[in-house]
């Protein structure tokens, strides 16, 4: 007897993509939150996107999930970052209006079918005696039953919080920290990790002399995070940036003492890409300054947080430190910047698509699964939703390969190698960047999310017919052969290019570094209107194509070992031959692929081909084999 | 662990090496049962095998004593063989009878013949060493000569990757400088600009060109090479291969043309293995047999190496010596006046327009005169002529070679990227390629070391 098909537990963007997405599918949702104002909350900076993240938020919507539609709906600014460093990396970045985000959020949860949000503190998950998931319990004793559940509780699990010498148990934002659930964990066997994060201590807006500042303005845009936005906002906001003086480093340097990372106090492990003030100063003695954005929560609202100022020292001391910047000598401190600390699961407890191995049915996703940042949970949440439904259906679960999306990286990189610190999304972890781009996001998945039923018919017409319109216009600018008359010599000199030899089409001309798209108009009598997004595929496609092409070979390189699969059932302690760290990290993990096994750090290219050993005489008959040693 | 494995034992002969074989046995009883079948050169038991040493001496039979082949014996204790067992290499002469005569005598001293293929999985299972050590291990098997198993030491001391670990730090340290602009944008991360980045690609492209090219030299002492004798009948090639090879392999007589099939065997010219080559006679001849001789002798210079003309100083050049230096004209080699203990006839100057700008070298067969000289020339010419590489080789083996060379051509191309207008998301992927060929080599993991050299390098974070 269930009430529900799937219990979301939290509702920070994990849990909204998550309930989402399965209620899209057509599950009975239960989403359990600490409350309303905590929905899709933003409790570090106000912002979304940037290099690695703006292509995962792509995906997210590409797949059907809303992240990408509600910042839209709700950002302050917009920047393309970038774009002066080649196509694979162009990266929107957005300031929020986290009121806004958040408000818009609560009304497509409200609206969603099959879907309901409830306001509980879930301090116990309910186990079978076969040992499947079959509920969660609150706090006041109240009991749920589902046969899947998604914890994406983030940095509430056992969490407390630091600031000087005082220290308590809390979850962000004064939230009661989960110090249930952190022990049902263990008492279950999963292994913990605990890492720490920090915040910046937020000013308010009228303390501020702007006069002091650089200026940082959005950017206007032919598209948005969404593949349904088509342009930017006009009222966008400025932000700015101001620098650390000598008098600031001087200030922490004295106060070190009080530091709960220098005092001891934390242990928690922090993400090296997110240093505290303190440690950036300590560890990068020679820098004279540091960066301080001025970023505001909200487009009317009092507080402006202060990006890369994260800190733990006490408030007296985040004082003299703000008043050292320049700008800032007036400021007001609205709420102290705090360090936290948290429990998390090892990842190599998660399955690829995020079943907890020791609970069936109970999935995580988000900060629980060692992971840092808004886009990072999103994408972990809707993936988390969409298999948990899967798995009810009987259906295979939903893997992407790190070939075919940031997201798949993401949790390829957190099954099989774990992660040391609060793992965040780069571009530099994606080895495939060029041909998973964010503006090809749609083209990659949408297909994909159109058949999970997550994308809507409507918007998968819309889908064809850009698709339709970029495989038109590539074979077009690759078949029509320029002539060679006066006009194109007249316009290839005018561009300061070569003249065009015999059989030359538009395509290699797009090739060419100094030609684009627009150049071409004069030549391209059979050009017909297009929107600017197909333009920009069209682009990049043609014009990269060479190293594409380098791409693609890397990739198939691969697939060798990204197709073999190595049975679950595996005794890796029975494989002769394996070393005892390749045995012990492969049963951990169980990788479903040998390419799998082979990102698992410990496992030698020895320890593959022993596995492989294994996987051919298992399946096959032994081949006769000379033993000669041009073999090894 | 290796105690509950049982001592396999199995033949392998390189491919394409018919001089060289090796017997390998693998388990918990191989150095007992080495010690019981090895001899040192004067006679003793082979209580003196020790790890890691390479020995020569001889097998015998352990039941009759009776000897079956001289050999060098390598010992590799568990576990730090390949195999993680304890491991024992013999390198024979060669031949199947001989391999399979000291094949048998070690499983009569209890170890059992390997199942197809199982030696070879056992070997690859270790997985403690990189890839490029596991590789030396085997090359100081293949080795045959010292020389050869100098350098394949050095490269289990790691010769090889140390040198690669040197280009891929240099390389992973661009990267991380590319890389971290990108990821980091806003962030004032003091990267290198493009004069900078350029500069250190095309540093790692001359360091690859350089390794490749020390690398290419390792496989004349490796592999070897071979000299084959040239001449008209009767100049005492045959003579001079006895010389060289140290025994009296080759019939030599003074009628002209007893010589009538090509005869090798393998020397070591000052370290470097050689496989010498004597032929018949170049003459026209109405002979069949002694004309069968003479095609194949035609065949063997033209594929050897390096060639020898042997020329009779007691004599004045002939027609048909001119047609066989001018023949030999391509291929590198040495003009050797022989029987100088005679009186000489020849006029050398004579020789000079027809030898092709080899050195010509007063030498006598008969006694010995000029041999030395003779032998460092050739030695010379091994590593200089096939290689153009005069200074002290790298072992690499042609997947390593093969790798050191793709690493270069994307490196080539990198700098190529960084000195245009190509992005740096591009240019990264050439050097992402980079990093893979040479990982190939190391059996390290790019991807985590430049997340460590990103956060190490750079002060991020907001
Ligand atoms: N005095 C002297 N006699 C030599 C020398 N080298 C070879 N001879 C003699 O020359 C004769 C021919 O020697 P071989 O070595 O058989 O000559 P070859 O070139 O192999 O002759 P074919 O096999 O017939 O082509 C023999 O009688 C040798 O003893 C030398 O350095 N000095
Ligand atoms: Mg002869």
């Amino acid at each position: 007897m269930c009430d529900y098909d799937v219990i979301v537990v939290g509702g920070g963007h994990a849990g909204c993509e998550a309930a989402l997405a399965a209620a899209r599918m057509g599950a009975s949702v239960l989403l359990l939150t600490l409350g309303w104002e905590s929905i899709a909350d933003m409790p570090c900076n106000p912002s979304l996107g940037g290099p690695g993240k703006a292509q995962i938020i792509r995906e997210i919507d590409a797949l059907g999930g809303e992240m990408g539609r509600n910042i839209d709906h709700s950002y302050l600014q917009i920047r393309l970052l970038n774009t002066g460093k080649g196509p694979a990396v162009h990266s929107l970045r957005a300031q929020a209006d986290k009121e806004a985000y958040q408000a818009r959020m609560r009304e497509v949860l409200k609206a969603q079918d099959n879907l309901k949000v409830e306001v509980s503190h879930v301090e116990n998950v309910l186990i079978k005696r076969e040992g499947q998931v079959k509920g969660v319990e609150t706090r006041e004793g109240e009991r749920y039953r589902a046969p899947a559940v998604i914890l994406a509780t983030g940095t509430y699990l056992g969490g407390r919080v630091y600031i000087g010498n005082e220290s308590y148990s809390s979850g962000p934002y004064g939230k009661p920290a989960s110090i249930g659930l952190s022990e049902v964990l263990k008492r279950l066997g999963f292994r913990l990790a605990r890492f720490k994060t920090g915040t910046s201590p937020r000013i308010t807006r009228d303390s501020i002399n702007v006069s002091k500042l650089k200026k940082q303005p959005g950017h206007i845009l032919p598209f948005g995070f969404s593949f349904e936005t088509h342009s930017t906002r006009e009222d966008q906001v400025m932000c700015y940036l101001t620098y650390t003086t000598p008098r600031t480093h001087d200030i922490i340097k004295a106060n070190l003492s009080l530091a709960p990372l220098y005092t001891g106090a934390i242990i928690g492990r922090g993400p090296r890409y997110c240093p505290s003030i303190e440690t950036k100063i300590m560890e990068f003695p020679n820098r004279e300054r540091h960066q301080v954005f001025l970023e505001p929560e909200t487009r009317t609202g009092e507080i402006v947080y202060l990006g890369g100022l994260s800190t733990s020292l006490p408030l007296e001391i985040q004082r003299e430190i703000v008043y050292s910047v320049p700008g800032l000598e007036d400021a007001e401190i609205a709420r102290p910047g705090y360090a936290i600390d948290y429990d998390c699961l090892m990842p190599t407890e998660i399955s690829p698509w995020l079943e907890t191995k020791r609970v069936p049915g109970l999935f995580t996703a988000g900060q629980i699964n060692g992971t840092s940042g808004y886009e990072e949970a999103a994408s972990q949440g809707l993936m988390a939703g969409i298999n948990a439904v899967l798995k009810l259906r009987g259906q295979e679960p939903f893997v992407l390969e790190r070939s075919q999306a940031y997201i798949g990286v993401l949790i390829d990189d957190l099954v099989t190698k774990g992660t040391e610190e609060p793992y965040r999304m780069m571009t530099s972890r994606v080895e495939y960047r060029l041909t998973v781009r964010q503006d090809n996001a749609d083209l990659r998945l949408t297909e994909k999310g159109f058949s999970l039923g997550l994308v809507p018919e409507e918007r998968y017409e819309i889908f064809s017919k850009r698709r339709r319109q970029i495989e038109d216009e590539l074979a077009r600018l690759r078949t029509t052969i320029v002539s060679k008359d006066a006009a194109t010599s007249n316009l290839l000199k005018e561009i300061g290019t070569s003249p065009v030899q015999s059989r030359t089409s538009l395509g290699d001309l797009l090739a060419r570094p100094e030609v684009n798209y627009q150049s071409l108009a004069i030549i391209d009598k059979d050009r017909t209107e297009l929107p600017e997004d197909v333009i920009l595929v069209v682009e990049i496609e043609l014009k990269y194509a060479g190293y594409i092409r380098k791409q693609m070979r890397q990739i198939e390189r691969t697939r060798r070992l990204e197709t073999r699969r190595i049975p679950t059932q595996t005794d890796y302690s029975q494989i002769h031959g394996l070393s005892r760290e390749a045995q012990e990290k492969l049963s951990v993990v169980n990788p479903r692929s040998l390419g799998q096994a082979a990102r698992i750090s410990g496992v030698s290219p020895a320890d593959i081909v022993a596995l492989m050993a294994y996987l051919e005489t298992g399946s096959h008959r032994r081949k006769h084999n000379s033993g000669d040693i041009n073999e090894i | 662990m290796s105690k509950d494995r049982d001592t396999i034992v199995a033949i392998s002969t390189p491919l394409g090496e018919g001089a060289i074989g090796i017997v390998r046995v693998s388990g918990s009883s191989a150095i007992a049962i080495a010690r019981r079948l090895f001899r040192d050169p004067s006679g003793r038991h082979g209580r003196e095998l020790k790890p890691w040493g390479v020995r020569y001496g001889s097998i015998v039979d352990c039941e009759t004593g009776e000897y079956i082949d001289e050999a060098l014996a390598v010992v590799m204790p568990a576990p730090y063989s390949f195999t993680r067992d304890d491991v024992v290499e013999f390198s024979c002469h060669g031949g199947v009878a001989v391999l399979t005569r000291v094949l048998e005598a070690v499983i009569k001293c209890g170890a059992r013949l390997a199942e197809p293929g199982e030696f070879t999985k056992r070997a690859f299972l270790a997985g403690r060493i990189d890839l490029s050590q596991a590789e030396a291990i085997i090359d100081v098997i293949r080795a045959k000569t010292d020389s050869a198993r100098k350098l394949a030491l050095a490269n289990l001391r790691g010769e090889l990757s140390s040198r690669v670990s040197c280009i891929r730090e240099n390389v992973l340290m661009l990267l991380a400088h590319i890389e971290a602009s990108i990821d980091f944008p806003d962030e004032d991360i003091e990267a290198l600009g493009t004069r900078d980045l350029t500069q250190r690609a095309q540093k790692a492209v001359s360091d690859l060109n350089e390794l490749v090219r020390l690398g290419r030299s390792s496989r004349v002492y490796r592999d070897g090479v071979s000299v084959v004798l040239a001449g008209r009948p009767n100049v005492g090639k045959s003579s001079l291969f006895n010389t060289l090879v140290g025994k009296k392999r080759a019939i030599v007589t003074e009628v002209p043309g007893t010589t009538r099939d090509v005869i090798d065997d393998w020397t070591t010219i000052k370290g470097v293995p050689v496989r010498v080559v004597d032929t018949a006679g170049m003459r026209k001849t109405r002979d069949p047999i002694e004309r069968l001789g003479v095609e194949a002798a035609n065949e063997q210079a033209g594929e050897a190496d390096l060639v020898v003309v042997v020329i009779d100083g007691s004599c004045q050049i002939c027609d048909e010596d001119r047609d066989i230096l001018l023949q030999m004209t391509d291929k590198p080699g040495v003009v050797a006046v022989n029987k100088c203990d005679l009186k000489t006839e020849l006029d050398e100057a004579g020789l000079i327009p027809y030898g092709g700008g080899k050195r010509i070298l007063r030498v006598s067969a008969k006694t010995g005169e000029g041999v030395d000289e003779l032998e460092q020339i050739l030695a010379d010419l091994a590593v200089t002529e096939i290689t153009g590489v005069s200074e002290n080789p790298i072992m690499a083996n042609l997947r390593q070679l093969e790798a050191l060379e793709n690493a270069k051509h994307s490196m080539e191309e990198a700098t190529h990227a960084l000195s245009t207008s190509v992005p740096p998301d591009l240019t990264a992927i050439d050097i992402h390629e980079a990093l893979f060929w040479l990982d190939q080599i190391t059996g390290q993991s790019a991807s985590d070391d430049l997340m460590e050299k990103i956060f190490s390098e750079f002060c991020i974070g907001k």
